[in-house]
């Protein structure tokens, strides 16, 4: 009777640094006897409606014993053709379509999809937008980083980071509520500035979140970074290398886990990014470990960063002021003859664009998220508005990730990716 | 429903662009090149098969290549240490409808540089195929895959090209060509009789459950455009008369 070494992949002398949870695991390899006995094998179906799968995803395995040998992810069940619908609104119309794609994250968006037009139709935001979009997008990237820590802990079983993440994430959806008067399509950008400034009151309570976001960041880390279950389940799961990670269309955490410091807001900055004083969080081993450790390192960057900008803050207006774009306050579309003009003139044509395209790349909490939008000349309406999801190619990646990991490791990898299926089917 | 609502959903259906409205975007060459490297260098080595630059929103580089020879092009940018465009950020199509041409676009760009690129083909709409760059970027599996799903651009060369956001059976066509209409091909009564028709069992069947292979349909089942079938349920005689 053959025998088979079983290694646990627990503690493999990496420093913890949290005292007793650091300890050497006392699980060694062994050995156990293996039967002879055939074996065949076997195709299971996890999804569509799964919550481990986190959405609508639907993954056919092909699995020997517990072993996974293949994956077929099958997407699609949420596809709403939001590609499609936008090319028959004008600009401004398309910005409820975009929170309804990451729907975790809704403000980033919301934010880059406008910045795109505005990139191609050249027009230059006030500073005050652009700080503001900066908070927005950065408190956005806490807000979808919250949802996967909770969701993934609960993948390996740890509850309580869930329900305090969600505590969090609560009072993130009340700043929401309170800026653009919903929780989730959040709808809050215009071309050429916002829906409105930030309402009284908004940056104190911002400032009480930032407050106490750290010590629940601090309580997480101490229940799952050192946590044995946790690393056990975690490192050298799903690991990959620097430059298939590159070749493989990883961005985002994911990339950063494996070692690439590629991160957007470094490297084509936008919106004064590189006067930001910030670090990129970079792994070196590129598993399920890593990435956790890159999200959390990014939420106290973004931490960071959100008070810097609330720092420099500058006032004035919010909304370009160009008639062509903005619209009239509604006291001035009423009283003033000409405002009333612009407003009517905006409402029911648009936003003439200039003939051309952009492609507009920003760090969006997943990874890369690309608006690329075509017009024609005078076009109120994009001939083609397309979406580089972020997370649509790093989930095509779990094939690889997945093959010769156990059943209950392919569940933690596709958590450790961070996808949102709303914007991956579209 | 009014002839007045009629003539405004056929309004709809005839799609967001006049198709007799403006030139086609023709590759025009605009900027100076020697801004960009790589316009420059692809100029220099591939004069024949590059069709147009341009600088557009400011500071995007934007050729037009001739789409049989991109493959030997995008090879040669990923490979030169000079160009070295390791990431292939985004591969998608823009139809611009009319009868224009069909594009197929790539956004690149490289970490060593740190510099962006985009690359167009335009494709005859009686030949829409491209070499694939599978080989060369594992990032565009499922992008080429969503250009084949809905625009009907077949790339050679993809080891698994089948629909991805459509369903394996969507018999409607490819719908972001600018000639599918908005609500689908189908009347909505049509596109319900058959999604109640469907056998949804039939896909989670064990013996139906093969990895990797797409789901073989019997046409007859659904039945086809011209044949819309026997039907459990009594088809409503008009088109759009239930929405």
């Amino acid at each position: 009777m053959a025998t088979k070494t079983v290694e646990f992949n627990v503690g493999q002398g990496r420093e913890m640094g949290l005292g007793g949870a650091g300890a050497p695991s006392p699980i060694a390899p062994f050995d156990i006897p293996e039967p002879e006995l055939g074996t065949e094998q076997m195709l299971i179906n996890i999804g569509p409606q799964h919550p481990a799968t986190h959405g609508v995803l639907r993954l056919v395995c092909e699995l020997d014993g517990e072993t996974v040998t293949s994956v077929t992810p099958h997407i699609g069940y949420l596809h709403s053709s939001f590609e499609k619908l936008g090319e028959y609104r004008t600009w401004n119309q398309i910005v409820p379509l975009t929170d309804r794609m990451d729907y975790l994250a809704p403000l980033i968006y919301n934010c880059a999809y406008v910045m795109s037009v505005e990139k191609l139709m050249g027009i230059e935001v006030t500073e005050r937008c652009k700080v503001v979009r900066v908070i927005l997008m950065e408190l956005d990237r806490i807000f979808g980083h919250l949802l996967w820590l909770g969701t993934t802990a609960i993948d390996v079983g740890a509850f309580t980071p869930f329900l305090y993440s969600f505590q969090q994430r609560e009072k993130i959806y009340a700043l929401h509520e309170s800026l653009t008067g919903a929780r989730i399509t959040t709808s809050a950008t215009r071309v050429g500035g916002m829906m409105a400034d930030l309402p009284e009151g908004w940056l104190d309570q911002l400032l009480e979140f930032l407050d106490n976001f750290p010590k629940t960041l601090a309580e997480v880390h101490h229940l799952l970074t050192g946590n044995q279950i946790h690393i056990g389940r975690t490192q050298g799961v799903g690991a990959i290398g620097a430059a298939e990670a590159i070749n493989y269309g990883f961005t985002g955490p994911n990339l950063r886990a494996a070692g690439v410091p590629y991160d957007v807001r470094k490297d084509r900055p936008y919106y004064d990014y590189e006067t930001y004083d910030f670090d990129v969080p970079v792994g070196e081993h590129g598993d399920c470990y890593d990435r956790y450790l890159c999200r959390m390192e990014e939420m106290e960057q973004s931490v960071s960063i959100i008070r810097q900008a609330m720092a420099r803050l500058p006032g004035g207006p919010i909304n370009v002021e160009d008639p062509n774009i903005s619209l009239p306050s509604k006291t001035d579309a009423m009283s003033d003859m000409e405002s009333m003009i612009h407003h009517f003139k905006l409402i029911t044509e648009g936003i003439p664009a200039p003939e051309g395209d952009c492609y507009m790349a920003i760090e969006a909490s997943k990874g890369e998220l690309g608006m690329y939008v075509v017009a024609e000349e005078g076009g109120t309406k994009p001939v083609r508005w397309r979406v580089r999801p972020p997370s649509f190619v790093n989930l095509s990646v779990i094939p690889k990730l997945a093959e010769g990991h156990l059943v209950s490791d392919l569940i933690m990898i596709n958590a450790s990716l961070d996808i949102v299926l709303g914007e991956i089917d579209r | 429903m009014t002839d007045e609502q009629k003539s405004s959903l056929d309004a709809v259906d005839a799609g967001p662009i006049d198709s007799d409205a403006g030139e086609a975007p023709q590759p025009a060459s605009t900027g100076d090149p020697s801004e960009h490297p790589s316009v420059a260098a692809l100029l220099e080595r591939f004069p024949s098969d590059v069709q147009g630059h341009r600088l557009t929103a400011g500071d995007q580089w934007v050729v037009w290549i001739n789409p049989e020879r991109s493959h030997e092009i995008l090879t040669w940018l990923k490979e030169d240490p000079d160009h070295a465009y390791d990431m292939m950020s985004d591969v998608t199509g823009v139809d611009y409808g009319g009868g224009r041409l069909v594009e197929v676009v790539y956004q690149m760009f490289s970490t060593a540089h740190s510099r962006a690129l985009r690359i167009r083909c335009p494709l005859p709409l009686d030949a829409m195929e491209i070499d694939s760059v599978f080989d060369l970027w594992k990032s565009v599996d499922w992008l080429e895959r969503e250009v084949f799903d809905l625009f009907g651009v077949t790339f050679r060369g993809h080891p698994d090209l089948r629909r991805i956001l459509m369903p394996d059976d969507y018999a409607e066509g490819h719908p972001l060509r600018k000639d599918f209409p908005l609500r689908g091909r189908f009347s909505r009564a049509e596109q319900t009789r058959r999604a109640l028709a469907q056998d949804v069992e039939r896909f989670y069947l064990a013996e139906n459950l093969e990895a990797g292979d797409p789901q073989e349909v019997e046409a007859a089942e659904v039945g086809t455009i011209a044949d819309p079938g026997a039907g459990a349920l009594p088809a409503p005689a008009e088109a759009g008369e239930d929405d």
